[in-house]
């Protein structure tokens, strides 16, 4: 079975949300969309205070080139346009709607026929994805028009499509495939017109043997989608890590997939995809895994965006038990932790993940004892425990020359230290240290 | 036997004496011709390579200060005005005088305790943690008690106060090197003139939230009221994005501003304890005298 | 509830910790330590008993009173420092007490003064050893016969290197017996499959990689066979090399010691061709007639280097 050539842990899998359907989340009373759900500059608000808007309505425009559009997710009137503590506690520009019923934009199909045929042409297909304000959903939430508008000079020969799912807990990406399987391939068939490649390789790990099932069979019907079942290995799902293990190809230092003629995309994008194309729906949705081992039920939900992570707490599990000890939005290797319940859900949310107080505490640190764990850990092939005594000694010159900026901060240091020490963290205060670094010198 | 010995020593004797005579030529040649100046000023410098003065090291200082040949510009904040005068007069220039200056934490944990949210569990580093959100009290600018400013300081002026988990200046300690400051990343340490008789009134909030939402996270946070500007009879308070400020170039002591702040953002420093407001009643009036006229012009002005 | 716990992924860890690796490297002592009492009887047990506890005593004084920080003997690496101190030595009655200097230099000076466990450049048990050896040279190389007693004054005799260095192989020593443990020597390195046994269980737990002891034996193996070759009368046949004396002690506990050896596996094959290389220059012309602990106590020297040397594969290049 494919994978990447090294490093790589084994984390415990606990997909205990696996086996729960869909479910919809009720919209609430007010929402708040925030401005900047997405990798780049904040979307500039064009509603004002009192406007009337409906679902699917564009109410923040993307001005700059790294920037993507935001509709409501909801109808009703403007109530504001202030900031919102985002789940961090930083405040963001944000648009408080007051709820009124749910009318949808006329534009919109929401019969639940397929369609799948799309006669746009790749650059339509682009400005469509552009207006409909999809991002990669895997995480980043980088803006899916910019990743398929492929430079001048640059040709991509493979579309990769990210259904590893190898954080554990997420379950998201597996229930999609399983209930919108056919959506999935049409989404997966309308990108690969876009860049033109005759092949789409659909990847994903072997612990779901139900999703790859299902997904081969419905890719029969399909021309061009490969499903390529992979070994059980994190960060299976990482960027670099999954063309490598699809294709052999490395992307180099500093390059871009679209070097190595890769272009990947999650497979929930897709799903937003074909919805945004063929439905002419604008990403106001998330799916989203509710889940964790102190949770009395396991969800997974398809949500509005701006709903708060209070709500979604109280409609599926009423309220979080006593014992939780740290909130996730996103998996337990690569999510972050959430301070603000009060704050909405934005676009990329996948999961709300509860952990107890023991599970979520970390060990204290100990001497490094110079194992090599770490190293062996590492996908990358670099020396954490090396940027990690650099960093405190502060030779930041030393740290670049090692590469730090290669990091993926995938985590697989940190969590294969016997000395508990906390590799990663330290690896991204240098890698933000070297950027400063290198930014001073221009 | 004694042959040997005697061998053994003429061979070593000839090896030194030609290498002696080697290493003579060889430092001859690469001889570095420097200003004797240079180490001279060097030797006065504290040389604790603070870098405060904005140079690599006190060498670097030194070389500056010969090769600019007066002190203009050059402040070895350690040394303050006892090795500027030193060094002014090796070099022969006027003396230039500075006000000496101290770090100022401008965070207020009184009620930091009450006000927790959350437990940071990573990595003990301000700069870090301010990268991951806003910290344990939910408010985004103040101080975030990882303690990178104490391990920046050459000094040992700044520790943690265990009690609050913010740091606390040493001031007869602090040289105002500076280095605390820049080792914060959210800027909440100032350098800030000494005052006289150490006597000194600042702001301790850096927070520029609108007043309603830094009150949630701070019940000391400043709000942006603007009460202290309007009382200040010296016009050294400036309010700026819902924070006031305090010019330490203007500001006279006089301390209405910080009986005037709802929220007593505004700290003193420096001032007799304040046993002296519920003691001796004599001396009473005599501050009633001096106050009075002020207060009037201010309403006056009003 | 409680107060939400903040940090940086990832959120969860392996059950990895270094207490975990230490005790299952003490784990990985036992055998060779039951064929050491079995073979040298109470002695050896009484030696053992008296370098592990004075190493943890050791390690708590300095830790109180000298560095005034909190103990970490509970981690269990003096515990392994002991034991391997042990091993390196003769089990007779003298060994009682000059084995807790041995201590008192291997966790004092060797591993505490660097700053403690993961900071000390050379391997503690080692240096304790070499320290003995230097300073109590008769003591240290006067072997108990093997043959279980529960008596303290057991016969002496020499060891197969000792009696080869003299001049020939004492003749009853066949290589069952080494592989066993049936000959003369320090009281751990005797029996090849108790050390093999505990060499395995630690590959399978990925404790040590099989870099290191493959590259020092099979160095070691490559370079008498060489030798004997060349000359079978002056030079030991190269199974028995690897099989008597500390080779195999050495090549899967001392020299794979975490701290002390390369992280790379690059790094790991030089540090281990190194060792055997060394081993069998010292035993062959060398002053003495085991090199094990030179030679890795020269390597460790050297692993540094190899750190900045042997770097890892990048992904990205």
């Amino acid at each position: 079975m494919k994978t990447f050539r090294m490093g790589g842990v084994h984390p415990e899998e606990n997909k205990i949300s696996n086996d729960a359907a869909i479910e919809v989340m009720p919209v609430g009373k007010q929402m708040v969309v925030l401005m900047n759900q997405h990798l780049g500059a904040p979307a500039t608000p064009i509603v004002q205070k009192g406007d009337k808007v409906k679902v699917g309505q564009l109410i923040g425009e993307a001005q700059t080139f790294m920037c993507a559009n935001v509709h409501s997710p909801v109808s009703g009137t403007v109530l504001k346009i202030d900031t919102c503590k985002d789940a961090f506690g930083l405040a963001k520009p944000a648009v408080y709607i007051n709820v009124e019923g749910d009318e949808w934009m006329e534009t919109i199909d929401r019969t639940p026929d397929i369609k799948r045929e799309c006669a746009l042409e790749p650059k339509e297909i682009v400005a469509k994805l552009k207006e409909m304000g999809i991002v990669g959903l895997g995480g980043a939430t980088f803006p899916t028009h910019i990743k398929y508008s492929v430079p001048e000079g640059k040709k991509a020969e493979y579309l990769i499509v990210n259904a590893a799912e190898c954080e554990p807990y997420l379950t998201s990406d597996y229930r999609v495939m399983m209930e919108h399987a056919e959506e999935v391939c049409v989404g997966v068939s309308i990108l690969r017109k876009a860049l033109g490649v005759p092949n789409a390789y659909i990847g994903i790990e072997s612990n779901k043997p139900q999703a790859i099932a299902k997904m081969q069979e419905t890719a029969k019907q399909f021309e061009g989608i490969i499903i390529e079942p992979l070994k059980v290995k994190y960060p299976q799902g990482a960027e670099k890590q999954l063309i490598n293990a699809i294709t052999g190809r490395k992307v180099g230092s500093g390059k871009l997939p679209i070097d190595s003629g890769c272009v990947v995309s999650n497979v929930g994008s897709c799903f937003a995809v074909y919805e945004a194309i063929q439905k002419n729906k604008p990403l106001i949705e998330n799916i989203l895994t509710v889940t964790g081992k102190e949770l009395p039920s396991q969800h997974n939900y398809v949500v509005r965006i701006g709903t708060t992570y209070n709500e979604i707490i109280a409609h599926s599990i009423g309220q979080l038990p006593e014992t939780t000890g740290k909130v996730i939005s996103g998996g337990t290797m690569m999510g972050k932790a959430v301070v603000n319940l009060e704050a909405p859900t934005v676009k990329g949310n996948s999961s709300i993940l509860v952990m107890g107080e023991k599970e979520a505490r970390r060990n204290p640190e100990s001497n490094c004892i110079r194992c090599g764990k770490c190293m062996h850990a590492c996908p990358m092939g670099l020396e954490p425990y090396l940027f990690s005594a650099l960093v405190k000694n502060n030779r930041i010159e030393e740290a670049k020359e090692h590469n730090i900026l290669d990091c993926i901060e995938c985590g697989c240091c940190f969590f294969s230290c016997p000395a508990n020490k906390p590799l990663t963290d330290e690896i991204r205060l240098g890698k933000n240290k070297v950027r400063a670094m290198m930014a001073a010198k221009k | 036997m004694t042959h040997d010995i005697l061998i053994a020593v003429m061979v070593l004797g000839a090896l030194g004496i030609l290498f002696a005579v080697v290493l003579y030529f060889v430092a001859q040649k690469f001889k570095v011709v420097e200003d004797p100046l240079i180490d001279e000023v060097a030797e006065v410098l504290p040389g604790a390579n603070c870098g405060g003065c904005g140079k690599a090291g006190c060498r670097a200082f030194a070389e500056a200060c010969v090769s600019q040949g007066n002190m203009e510009g050059l402040r070895c904040a350690p040394g303050g005005d006892a090795v500027a005068a030193k060094i002014s007069a090796l070099l022969g220039c006027a003396v230039e005088q500075g006000e000496p200056q101290v770090a100022v934490v401008r965070c207020n944990p009184a009620n930091c305790g009450d006000k927790r949210r959350s437990n940071y569990d990573g990595l003990k580093s301000c700069a870090f943690q301010n990268t991951v959100y806003t910290g344990e009290s939910g408010c985004p600018f103040g101080c975030l008690g990882c303690g990178d400013c104490v391990a920046a300081c050459q000094f040992d002026a700044i520790h943690m106060d265990p009690a609050t988990g913010t740091p606390v200046v040493d001031a007869d300690k602090c040289t105002a090197c500076g280095a605390c400051a820049k080792a914060c990343p959210r800027r909440v340490i100032e350098l800030r003139n000494k005052g006289k008789k150490e006597r000194r009134v600042y702001v301790s909030c850096v927070n520029k939230e609108k007043g309603a939402v830094a009150m949630k996270s701070c019940a000391n946070a400043c709000i942006g009221c603007g009460k202290c500007a309007k009382v200040c009879p010296m016009e050294a308070i400036t309010v700026v994005d819902n924070l006031s400020y305090i010019d330490y170039k203007k500001c006279i002591a006089c301390r209405k501003c910080v009986t005037e702040c709802p929220t007593k953002a505004i700290h003193d420093v420096g001032f007799p304890a304040p046993a002296v407001k519920p003691a001796p009643k004599p001396e009473a009036p005599a501050a009633e005298k001096v106050e009075i006229p002020v207060a009037e012009k201010v309403e006056a002005k009003l | 509830m409680n107060l939400l716990n903040i940090s940086g992924s990832p959120h969860v860890h392996s059950d990895e910790s270094t207490k975990k690796i230490m005790w299952r490297v003490n784990l990985a002592l036992v055998p060779a330590l039951i064929v050491a009492i079995t073979f040298f009887g109470v002695n050896a047990l009484l030696v053992s008993l008296i370098s592990v506890a004075s190493c943890v005593l050791f390690q708590w004084l300095i830790e109180k009173f000298i560095l005034k920080q909190p103990t970490t003997v509970w981690d269990g690496s003096a515990i392994v420092t002991g034991l391997l101190l042990a091993f390196n030595v003769p089990a007779t009655v003298d060994m009682m007490w000059i084995v807790v200097i041995g201590a008192l230099v291997a966790i004092g000076i060797a591993k505490m003064a660097f700053g403690g466990l993961g900071k000390n450049p050379f391997n503690p048990a080692i240096v304790g050893r070499i320290f003995l050896l230097i300073s109590f040279p008769v003591q240290m190389t006067t072997w108990p016969k093997p043959g279980f007693t529960m008596s303290f004054d057991a016969a002496t005799g020499a060891t197969p290197l000792g009696a080869f260095k003299e001049g020939a192989l004492p003749a009853d020593v066949t290589l069952m017996d080494a592989f066993l443990g049936h000959i003369g020597g320090s009281m751990g390195e005797i029996s090849a499959i108790a050390i093999l046994l505990g060499a395995i269980y630690l590959l399978c737990r990925k404790i040590i990689t099989w870099h290191i002891p493959v590259a020092f034996i099979g160095t070691a193996f490559v370079f008498s066979g060489i030798l004997w070759l060349v000359n079978p009368e002056t030079y030991m046949d190269p199974v028995m090399t690897i099989f008597t004396g500390g080779i195999m002690l050495g090549a899967c506990f001392m020299a794979t010691d975490m701290v002390t050896s390369p992280m790379a596996k690059s790094g790991q094959l030089i540090f281990g061709f190194g060792c055997g290389l060394l081993t069998i220059v010292i035993r062959n012309w060398g002053a003495y007639p085991e090199g094990v602990s030179f030679a890795i106590l020269i390597m460790n020297g050297v692993t540094p280097l190899l750190n900045r040397w042997c770097k890892p594969k990048r992904f990205a290049v």
